[in-house]
């Protein structure tokens, strides 16, 4: 994967396996402290200690279509390229915490990239599931609720693709003025 | 047109085009509507995924297909991924595997619009090694 908000679409999608109603995705990069940092929040299923333990080796996998799993993988392999870790916590029935650290301006850190089409896809395709996200840099921070949203809009849903490109590039503004680039 | 910068500029925007348009909602009852499921796990990301479901969302609103775009897990064709599943009102659905923008027009155009097939289906019957196990 060529972009860490491609990662980010990854480890969702283990949240939304594990019937997760609510997913907080959180974004922190500081020039000050030169550090990124990735956190994923929900409230699915969660793990057993067992699982937990094993989750970032590739054959370790909840599926059973084939027997190995690489999104954890792949997330903890790009951390640690870029000086940073992963740590995963998780209680059955609470739901999982997945939290990645990079040195921002390493050579090997790869491109957050589009992050944007990757909330909006992830609030589209998955009507059921509240979104939140949050991104902060050492400017300012900006976060957007998906319950709120439907909320001020007194919408139902957030599907309708005009309304939603709408939404992205509010998303955009915002990620601009607080000086998010890449 | 202004720039939208907050959940009000959103909400005055809305408000201006409520009266002229239909605002889609989440389907009530999708089993009228085109189904589109995009493999999103791993195998389906790494492989373009993601290009491929935004290529989906903007081309039925475009082309004016009543459609649902939803994401779902790896269906076990890893080697063919991209794969999509399409359901079309009273049909049976139909997986097809190596789904790029050509192609994704292409079911748009023939399968989706006609109901003609075109190439790249998985057949249902397809085992993985697990399931025969």
């Amino acid at each position: 994967m060529k972009e860490l908000s491609l990662n980010i679409l990854d480890i969702v999608q283990n949240s939304i396996r594990a019937k997760a109603k609510q997913i907080n995705i959180a974004i922190e990069e500081s020039e000050l402290r030169n550090s990124m940092v990735i956190v994923i929040n929900d409230d699915g299923t969660g793990m057993s200690p067992e699982m937990l333990s094993n989750v970032t080796d590739p054959y370790t996998t909840s599926r059973t279509k084939r027997k190995v799993g690489l999104g954890l993988p792949f997330l903890k392999q790009h951390a640690e390229q870029a000086g940073g870790t992963v740590t995963i916590d998780s209680l059955e029935g609470k739901g999982t915490r997945v939290h990645a650290s990079f040195v921002l301006n390493h050579f090997d850190r790869q491109p957050l990239g589009d992050i944007s089409g990757v909330i909006k896809l992830l609030i589209m395709a998955n009507p059921a599931i509240e979104f939140i996200y949050e991104h902060s840099t050492d400017k300012g921070e900006y976060r957007i609720d998906t319950k709120e949203i439907k909320e001020v809009l007194e919408v139902k849903s957030l599907t309708d693709n005009d309304l939603m490109k709408d939404i992205q590039n509010m998303i955009l503004e915002n990620l601009e003025n607080i000086g998010v680039l890449d | 047109m202004s720039k939208i910068t907050s959940l009000s500029d959103l909400k005055k925007k809305r408000d201006e085009i409520k009266s002229g348009l239909e605002i889609r909602e989440m389907a009530t009852d999708p089993e009228n509507h085109v189904q589109v499921k995009v493999a999103m796990a791993t195998c389906g990301i790494a492989a373009g995924a993601k290009v491929i479901m935004d290529f989906f969302v903007e081309q039925l609103d475009r082309r004016n297909i009543d459609g649902v775009v939803t994401q779902t897990g790896c269906m076990g064709y890893c080697y063919a991924e991209p794969t999509i599943e399409v359901k079309l009102p009273g049909h049976d659905s139909v997986v097809f595997g190596g789904v790029d923008l050509k192609k994704a027009d292409e079911i748009i155009e023939k399968y989706i619009k006609t109901g003609e097939l075109v190439d790249g289906i998985i057949p249902v019957n397809y085992e993985t090694i697990d399931s025969k196990e």
